[in-house]
């Protein structure tokens, strides 16, 4: 069956395709898959493409003059037959230290759902998360995959100051604060990799369509990596999927 | 050859800034650039300077800079006295400056954003194809006494330089051209007519990533997936209140976009103060 996919002029230099609204991996695939091609058929013509669950957002260099005729262009873009086009995806092995010295929010967590530390640690590294896009802070991840066991309401009153690298629970969704930030989620672990560095070429190290799994790590291994990391000894292991 | 503006007293979140940060949204990153894109570009047009050339921004109360070689400086943007050496001095006008020349600005009179141009511009470190600060990108999002910044000593004085007046904009309330946001037809039509009738006012709740505006709105439309939003999109949250986003917004955002505003309406906005009036003016693509 065809989806439906609607067509808006977003701004001056703008023009947003939107999916139906649900999160899902099949998509996630198709809107990246039309990302790749639109950014190869317009090239210079277009600033970036943006993506985000259900929707593309072209930001093009200049004010668009002509915006049916654009559409057609899109639309034969996402119409496009993609065939069976082998996409590597990465799968990320990405260490965490789920320990109350480094995790402010721990222990209320525990005691509020009820499990042990062992229990929420063995429920959040066992799942297998799905990268959507990035957004809300440069370098923050839109995670899919969160066992519901885990969802916790966004606090009330947010925190005045999350740490960077503190990995976190807000409502159905986990994610880890790439930079330090106010936030409402509760922070469960801590990541001694950066997953922002503005001063390097490829400043993100993951991309939409990856996936990361967590691997629980002690405190004192998350100070070994802490320092191996930041020398730039470090890299987080990933395969091939 | 490189010249060194120093800061003697900073101002209120005097910043360097320019066209903003292009090609980085997948990332998260925020646009940025400067508030008022208009009076940035007019700084560079009087200077003879590249459209992408840093200027600084001030909010409310400008800096006291001191130059250590001859150059030339404009000043653009909210209306205010200034004064080189302890001389009045006109804006819009290209200052020529010698070595150890003061140049001191004072709080605004009206509006918001001021911007001091100079010759090719100021110099900070391009992070990610831009200067503007922002905190997570550039490591500080405003410039504090003491600080130094470099710009290339002007290699060509112009004998002629072009000045203007800016007409003063008497209007009590700014009206602001907005096209329909992607969530516009979920309001009911009644709210959708009160939009356009109403006047709002600009909360104390403004920064550079956003102004929330003082007037509740009814918000018949439901939250949404996290979806992309550019500056000048106007959000409505369940508390019925309207965010005009600004130019360091979050890349994304779940709340319904109710309107966008044009590209010379956020340049407008950027300029009212906290109290100060404004109207939606529908317009069609």
């Amino acid at each position: 069956m065809k989806t439906e996919l609607q067509y808006k002029r977003y701004s001056e230099k703008s023009i947003l395709i939107e999916w139906p609204p649900k999160i899902d991996e099949n998509s996630l695939r198709k809107i990246l898959l039309v990302k790749k091609s639109v950014e190869k058929f317009y090239g210079k013509l277009i600033v970036e493409v943006v993506s985000t669950y259900n929707s593309l957002l072209i930001y093009y260099v200049s004010t668009i003059e002509d915006f049916y005729s654009e559409v057609l262009n899109l639309k034969s873009l996402c119409n496009a037959k993609f065939g069976d086009v082998l996409v590597k995806n990465k799968l990320w092995k990405i260490p965490v230290c789920y320990a109350s010295s480094l995790a402010m929010d721990l222990d209320v967590f525990v005691r509020d759902k009820n499990l042990s530390i062992d229990e929420v640690i063995a429920l959040h590294t066992s799942s297998i998360y799905t990268i959507y896009f990035m957004g809300f802070l440069p370098g923050f991840l839109y995670l899919g995959g969160l066992h519901e066991k885990l969802f916790c309401d966004r606090k009330i009153t947010p925190s005045p100051k999350i740490e960077k690298g503190a990995v976190a629970i807000g409502g159905n969704q986990t994610g880890i604060y790439p930079v330090e930030s106010p936030g409402g989620w509760h922070v469960i672990g801590r990541c001694p990799v950066d997953f922002f560095d503005p001063n390097k070429e490829d400043c993100c190290f993951v991309n939409p369509g990856d996936r990361i799994q967590f691997i629980s790590i002690s405190e004192k291994k998350y100070n070994e990596i802490s320092s191996l990391f930041f020398h730039g000894l470090y890299t987080p292991e990933f395969v091939f999927e | 050859m490189m010249g060194k503006m120093k800061l003697l007293e900073t101002g209120f979140l005097t910043s360097v800034q320019d066209k903003g940060r292009y090609g980085y949204a997948k990332y998260g990153v925020p646009k940025s650039g400067a508030m008022d894109q208009r009076s940035f570009q007019l700084a560079n047009l009087l200077l003879g300077n590249g459209e992408n050339d840093a200027c600084l921004e001030w909010i409310f109360k400008g800096p006291t800079l001191q130059f250590d070689t001859e150059t030339v400086v404009v000043l653009t943007g909210a209306e205010v006295d200034a004064f080189l050496n302890g001389v009045v001095v006109k804006m819009f006008t290209p200052l020529l400056l010698a070595k150890g020349d003061v140049l001191e600005i004072n709080s605004c009179k009206k509006n918001v954003c001021g911007y001091v141009g100079i010759e090719n511009g100021f110099s900070t470190k391009v992070i990610m194809n831009s200067r503007s600060f922002f905190k997570p990108i550039t490591g500080s999002s405003s410039l504090q006494v003491g600080d130094e910044i470099e710009y290339k000593k002007g290699v060509n004085f112009k004998s002629k330089y072009a000045s203007i007046s800016m007409p003063l904009d008497k209007k009590n309330i700014v009206e602001l051209d907005v096209y329909k946001g992607v969530e516009f037809d979920q309001l009911s039509k009644e709210n959708q007519l009160n939009i356009f009738s109403s006047s709002f006012t600009i909360s104390n709740r403004m920064n550079r990533m956003a102004i929330q505006l003082e007037e509740k709105v009814f918000n018949d439309a439901s939250s949404i997936l996290s979806a992309p939003v550019l500056p000048g999109t106007v959000q409505l949250t369940p508390a019925g209140d309207l965010i005009v986003l600004m130019r360091d917004c979050q890349t994304t955002g779940g709340y319904p976009r109710v309107l966008q505003l044009a590209e010379s309406a956020i340049n407008k906005i950027a300029q009212i103060r906290r109290g100060g009036k404004c109207r939606f003016r529908l317009i069609e693509w």
